[in-house]
C-alpha cells in the first residue's frame, strides 16, 4: 500500500479489499471450525476439545419422527435427519424419493403427527443434484417438518404427492416448468407459468436465455 | 323433437375487469352452467425468483412491491423477516413499531380494496367509491413515508428506511376513529342488503378438510372454522404485545369469507390503537447491520400474515451477499387452486362472485 499521496477511491478500494480479505479470513476460520466441529462429534462426544453444542430444543421431535418414518415405512427410507438451527431448529428429514408416498400418506394422518397442512413446496437446482422441500404443518399442534428428496440432475424424477396434500397439485407444476422435474403421478403435469412452447427451465443454474440481450 | 344442446367453450380474460389482472379462465358451459374450468396464467410472470438470484438482498425488496402491489408492505416484511431470521439480527423498537403499523393499515387499505371491487364485480358502484376514498387517506400516509404510493421500498433489513416524519403517528392515530365509524357504516350500507345478500350466501362454500387439502389460507381458511392466523400461532415481529381476536366463521361461503374480512378490518384497527399508544418516540430506525449483506450458509422458511393468507419467503444461502434461491410461497397462488373447484356446477355469475371471494392479486399469482 502506497502512503498519503493517494487518491481517494483508491484508498477507498484498498480499505474494501483489505476488509474483504479479512471477512474472507474470518469466514475460512468459522468454517475450518465448524468442520473440526462437526468431525470431533463424529469421533464420539467427550474427548474434543470445544464444548459440545447443547441439544436442540426440538431434537426429541425429530427423534420420534425419524422414529416413526423407520418404522412404519422402512428402516431405509431416512437418508439423513438435522436440525435446522436458522428456521428455528426446525427439525428436518431428507428422504429416499422411493419412500416418499408412503411416509407422505403416513404422517398426514399419524395420530401423533397429523401433518395436514402443507404450506410450502419448493424446488432447487443445487448444481450436483435437484431437490424439492416440503414445509408441513400440523394446524392441531402447531409442529412444522420439513422434509427433503434429492434427485438427480439430468433426469430429475420425484413422486408426486398431489394424491395427498391436493396444495402440491399447482407447486408442483410451477417446480415442473421452472427446473424441470417430473413428478410421476400428477394428474394434470403441464406448465403454468411460461407460455406451453417455451424452451428449457428458467430457474436451472445452467439456462441460458434464448435472448441474452433482454 | 329434443332440443339439441352444445358445449360452449368461454374465455373469461385474461382482458376482463372481473379477474383483476391479467387472468384467464376458459370455461366449459352447458347453456348457463359451468361443466369444466381451467384457469391459465403466467400472463404476469415476471421471473422474480430467477432475478433476485442475480440481486443483492436490498435490491430485491423493490421486487417484492410488485409481487402483491395491493399489499407491498407486507411483501417487503416476509423479505426481510427471512433474511433477519438468518442472520439473527436485532430490530430495534421504534423500526418494528413502525413496520407493524404500516403493515396493519395496509391491511386495511388491502381489504378496503377487497371490499370496494367485490361488490363492484357484484354489481354495486357506489361502495367503490367510497372504499377508494378511504384508501386514499392511508396511501396517503404511506407517500408521507416512503415517498411512493403503492410501490414502497420502505423497510430495509434491519430495520426502517425512514423515520416517520412530524406528526405522522398522530394523524394515524386520528384516522382509526374515522375509519370505524366507517366500518360501522358500510356494514349498515351493505351487510344487510337483501340483494347482495342474495348473490354471495351459500356461494363458493366448501368445508374444513378441503381448505386444509388445498392449503388455503387467510380469510379462505378462517371462513372454515379453522382459527389458523400466523399472526397468532407463529408470532412475529410485535404481535404477541397486543390484543387483538382472530375472526372465524363456519360458514364456508362468500358471505362467510366476506364477514372476516369486514371484522379483520376492525381487528387491524384495534391493534394499530395499541400500537400507536405504545410507539416509542426515541430511538433508531435501523439496527446495527453489516455494510455488505452476508446472509449466513444455509437455508429458512419466513412466513408472515398478509392480507390474503400466508405470505412465505424460502431462502437458499451459500454465505454470499447474493441469495443462491429465493422461493416466495403466494397466498394469491396457492389460495387460487380452489377455483376449478368450486366453479363446477355453477353458473356464470357465480363465476364472478366466487373469483372475487378468493382475492387474488395478478401480481403474485404469477409472481
Amino acid at each position: 500500500m502506497k502512503e498519503g499521496a493517494d487518491v481517494q477511491p483508491a484508498a477507498d478500494s484498498d480499505k474494501e479489499k483489505e476488509e474483504k480479505a479479512k471477512a474472507a479470513a474470518e469466514a475460512r476460520a468459522a468454517r475450518a471450525a465448524a468442520r473440526a466441529a462437526a468431525a470431533a462429534q463424529k469421533e464420539g462426544e467427550g474427548d474434543s476439545a470445544e464444548a459440545p453444542k447443547p441439544p436442540s430444543p426440538k431434537q426429541p421431535l425429530l427423534d420420534r419422527f425419524v422414529e416413526i418414518i423407520k418404522e412404519k415405512v422402512h428402516a431405509d427410507a431416512v437418508e439423513e435427519s438435522f436440525i435446522n438451527e436458522r428456521d428455528d431448529h426446525l427439525p428436518c428429514v431428507v428422504l429416499k424419493s422411493d419412500y416418499l408416498i408412503q411416509t407422505a400418506g403416513l404422517i398426514r394422518n399419524h395420530p401423533e403427527l397429523k401433518l395436514n397442512y402443507l404450506r410450502n413446496v419448493a424446488g432447487s437446482d443445487m448444481e450436483s443434484h435437484m431437490e424439492v422441500i416440503y414445509h408441513i404443518v400440523s394446524l392441531e399442534k402447531v409442529q412444522e417438518y420439513a422434509l427433503k428428496v434429492r434427485t438427480d440432475r439430468n433426469e430429475p424424477s420425484i413422486p408426486s404427492v398431489t394424491p395427498i396434500w391436493e396444495t402440491a397439485n399447482w407447486n408442483e407444476r410451477e417446480i415442473y416448468d421452472l427446473l424441470g422435474i417430473d413428478f410421476p403421478g400428477h394428474p394434470d403435469l403441464r406448465r403454468i407459468m411460461m407460455s406451453d412452447d417455451w424452451e428449457g427451465h428458467p430457474l436451472r443454474k445452467d439456462y441460458e436465455p434464448l435472448d441474452p440481450e433482454v | 323433437m329434443a332440443l339439441r344442446t352444445e358445449e360452449l367453450l368461454l374465455n373469461v380474460g385474461p382482458q376482463h375487469p372481473s379477474t383483476h389482472g391479467v387472468f384467464r379462465v376458459i370455461v366449459k358451459l352447458d347453456g348457463e352452467v359451468i361443466r369444466e374450468a381451467i384457469p391459465v396464467m403466467g400472463y404476469l410472470h415476471r421471473g422474480t425468483e430467477k432475478l433476485a438470484e442475480n440481486l443483492n438482498y436490498t435490491q430485491i425488496i423493490p421486487y417484492t412491491d410488485r409481487m402483491d402491489y395491493v399489499s407491498a408492505m407486507t411483501n417487503n416484511y416476509v423479505l426481510v423477516h427471512a433474511v433477519e431470521k438468518m442472520m439473527g439480527l436485532e430490530i430495534p423498537e421504534k423500526a418494528e413499531f413502525l413496520r407493524l403499523i404500516v403493515m396493519e393499515l395496509q391491511r386495511v387499505a388491502s381489504h378496503l380494496v377487497w371490499w370496494g371491487t367485490y361488490l363492484l364485480d357484484i354489481g354495486a358502484m357506489s361502495p367503490f367509491l367510497y372504499a377508494f376514498r378511504d384508501r386514499e387517506m392511508i396511501i396517503d400516509f404511506f407517500n408521507e413515508l416512503s415517498g411512493a404510493r403503492l410501490t414502497y421500498n420502505y423497510m430495509r433489513v434491519g430495520g426502517v428506511k425512514w423515520d416517520a416524519p412530524e406528526g405522522w403517528i398522530e394523524k394515524v392515530r386520528q384516522f382509526i376513529p374515522y375509519m370505524k365509524s366507517k366500518l360501522d357504516e358500510y356494514h349498515e350500507l351493505v351487510s344487510g342488503n337483501e340483494i347482495f345478500l342474495a348473490r354471495i350466501k351459500g356461494i363458493g362454500y366448501y368445508d374444513a378438510q378441503t381448505a386444509i387439502d388445498y392449503g388455503l389460507s387467510g380469510a379462505n381458511l378462517r371462513c372454515t372454522g379453522i382459527d389458523w392466523d400466523v399472526r397468532k400461532k407463529e408470532p412475529y415481529s410485535l404481535y404477541n404485545r397486543f390484543e387483538f381476536d382472530v375472526p372465524t366463521s363456519t360458514g364456508g361461503d362468500c358471505y362467510a369469507r366476506y364477514l372476516i374480512r369486514m371484522e379483520e378490518i376492525r381487528q387491524s384497527l384495534r391493534i394499530l390503537e395499541q400500537a400507536v399508544e405504545q410507539f416509542p418516540h426515541e430511538g433508531e430506525t435501523m439496527g446495527k447491520v453489516p455494510r455488505v449483506l452476508r446472509v449466513p450458509e444455509g437455508e429458512t422458511y419466513a412466513a408472515i400474515e398478509s392480507p390474503r393468507g400466508e405470505i412465505g419467503c424460502y431462502i437458499i444461502s451459500k454465505g454470499k451477499d447474493k441469495p443462491y434461491r429465493l422461493k416466495f410461497r403466494r397466498p394469491s397462488f396457492v389460495n387460487l387452486q380452489i377455483l376449478p373447484k368450486l366453479l363446477v356446477g355453477e353458473t356464470m355469475t357465480n363465476l364472478i362472485t366466487i373469483l372475487g371471494g378468493i382475492d387474488i392479486v395478478v401480481g403474485e399469482v404469477d409472481a
